[in-house]
């Protein structure tokens, strides 16, 4: 389970589970979980298109993942961001069938796009996976501070002259280059559920950011890996595990956290609506 | 005429079941989605898509109708994400997200194993971009049908909907039982989502419910006349997409089709813009009335948007 092929698969899994643990807890806390699912599908358009103009298609990523994450902060200024959300998302869906259409000898390399091909990462590709991940994280801790602030108290943030669209526009973009580095590896469906699932799990544990930032990254690891290892031996694919445990982490969390809530208090309700 | 209207259009069977099915379903996703867009629940009509073909892939694994596994998985979609969400927006928003992301994993066990059992490769491209030009015309009254009880769903409920959907303190206040009228609402949304997303491919179904109802809610505030119109908007959008898609069949050199879903898509969303332009003037024009030592003074249009 850990020689050859699979030594990539493992090295690859970690790294996409430390940058979705890190970003993952921005979504959360900004609540910008559908513009995490709709960046990864526009860029899954990209990768169409660059397979019917025969360029990279790393780079038909993330032009267009860079694109969808710059449509969705510029339009959401005004109007109302889940509206355009889902209406980039729609367009790119699109355009990414339009390309399609013309392609068809690519399509089922393409349709490994969306969930993922873990187990097939060849050495040529930890690089380029290296280097976006490395760039997302120096990103966050750069903006940490602000981005931070503005996550969490946006009105407090704006009166000490943080510029929220501005820092959205940034997060959309590390967001988009997050997901340019993940979808070649799990998929543009499922990178989506790294970063919802671990991160809401270890907000409700941990309050405190630096501590929470911690605990998201190791639950996606392990999320990560036992995916590999439950995908390894069964043969189904990793999508279905990664799905799963991430939405399992968060309902055990929260289950947890509510009995916890409940067995100490003397006023229920008071104590669920506190925790929630 | 023949410059406008291909040859065939009109006596084609397959134009006529798409314009039909293309029809009902915009309007039924458009009076939906005007309650969707007011509140903020397009990543919810969105994500019952997923789930809708999560229901589809289980339905062709088992070999059973597909129209009931895109039923079944949108309603159970909607319960779970009524069972995992809070009334809060932001964790309304992770709910949906948990729901989806388990959602979508479990499609991708289906799909592989539909695929390493049965052979049938076309499976998946059908299931997530579906074609209006592919419906079985047997699946017309049935659409129909559901899509009729949930507009009937949603007028029955109108006034409580309205008031739940813009203020739901007053509403409650009032003496309504919020969680009953946002029971009925979800069960709508799963129905005419459901329907849709199996009728028109769930690219489709997602455009028409947010995108008519949002450019409509841009040039009136008035309810009902937003709901016409939306409905309106679809209805033209549709079948101009329609109309545009089998036209294109006979330009340039290789004869290559552009996708019906991207052909109305591409029209919802240059109309939603143009309608962004059209609302800023309209704006700009009340406020140079307003205060005309101002011209050039744009309202803020949306509270705590900055």
């Amino acid at each position: 389970m850990f020689s050859g092929f699979m030594t990539n698969a493992w090295i690859v899994a970690t790294m996409v589970a430390v940058v979705a643990g890190v970003v993952g807890l921005f979504v959360v806390l900004r609540g910008d979980a559908f513009p995490a699912h709709a960046i990864p599908n526009g860029a899954f358009a990209g990768a169409a298109g660059a397979a019917l103009i025969g360029a990279n298609e790393l780079l038909g990523l993330g032009v267009f993942a860079v694109a969808a994450a710059l449509t969705i902060g510029w339009l959401g200024r005004r109007g109302r961001h889940d509206v355009v959300t889902a209406l980039a998302l729609v367009m790119m869906l699109a355009l990414g069938a339009a390309f399609l259409s013309h392609t068809t000898e690519y399509s089922q390399e393409i349709f490994s796009l969306l969930f993922g091909e873990v187990l097939g990462v060849s050495t040529t590709a930890l690089a380029p996976v290296a280097l976006l991940g490395a760039g997302c994280l120096i990103a966050v801790g750069a903006l940490y501070r602000p981005l931070l602030l503005s996550s969490s108290l946006p009105d407090v943030a704006a009166a000490r002259g943080v510029h929220n669209h501005l820092i959205e526009m940034a997060f959309l973009v590390i967001l988009a280059l997050a997901t340019a580095m993940t979808v070649p590896v799990v998929g543009s469906l499922l990178i989506f559920s790294l970063m919802v699932g671990p991160p809401a799990a270890a907000r409700v544990l941990a309050s405190r950011p630096s501590r929470a930032i911690t605990l998201s990254v190791a639950i996606a690891l392990l999320t990560a890996w036992f995916s590999i290892a439950s995908s390894y031996w069964s043969n189904w694919p990793i999508g279905f595990f990664v799905g799963v445990y991430s939405a399992a982490v968060y309902g055990v969390a929260k289950g947890g956290a509510l009995l916890h809530a409940r067995l100490r208090a003397p006023t229920p309700v008071l104590a669920v609506s506190a925790a929630a | 005429m023949s410059w406008l209207f291909e040859p065939g259009f009109f006596s084609s069977a397959q134009v006529h079941t798409a314009l039909i099915i293309g029809g009902v379903t915009a309007v039924v996703s458009a009076s939906i989605g005007v309650f969707t867009v007011i509140r903020g629940q397009s990543f919810a009509g969105h994500a019952l898509t997923d789930t809708a073909a999560t229901g589809g892939s289980a339905a062709v694994l088992v070999s059973i109708n597909p129209l009931v596994g895109f039923l079944a998985g949108a309603v159970l979609g909607a319960g779970a994400m009524e069972a995992v969400g809070v009334r809060h927006v932001r964790s309304r928003d992770l709910a949906t997200g948990i729901v989806l992301g388990a959602s979508i994993g479990l499609a991708s066990l289906f799909l592989y194993l539909t695929t390493t059992t049965t052979a049938t490769t076309g499976a998946t491209q059908e299931i997530l971009f579906g074609s209006i030009f592919v419906t079985a015309p047997s699946t017309v009254p049935v659409v129909i049908v559901f899509g009729v009880l949930a507009v009937l769903v949603v007028a029955a409920g109108f006034r409580p909907l309205l008031l739940t959907s813009i203020d739901p303190d007053l509403a409650a206040a009032s003496g309504l039982r919020v969680g009953v009228v946002e029971l009925a609402y979800m069960a709508a949304l799963a129905f005419a989502v459901g329907l849709s997303s199996i009728a028109v491919g769930a690219i489709l179904s997602t455009a028409l419910l947010i995108g008519p109802a949002a450019t409509a809610l841009r040039l009136t505030k008035r309810i009902v006349a937003a709901v016409a119109l939306a409905a309106g908007l679809g209805v033209a959008t549709t079948w101009l997409g329609i109309l545009v898609a089998y036209d294109s069949a006979d330009w340039g050199a290789g004869h290559d089709t552009l996708p019906v879903s991207f052909c109305i898509v591409g029209l919802v969303f240059v109309l939603y813009l143009v309608s962004g332009l059209a609302f800023r003037v309209s704006e700009g024009a009340r406020a140079a009335r307003r205060s005309p030592s101002r011209p050039g003074a744009a309202p803020r249009m949306s509270s705590g948007s900055s």
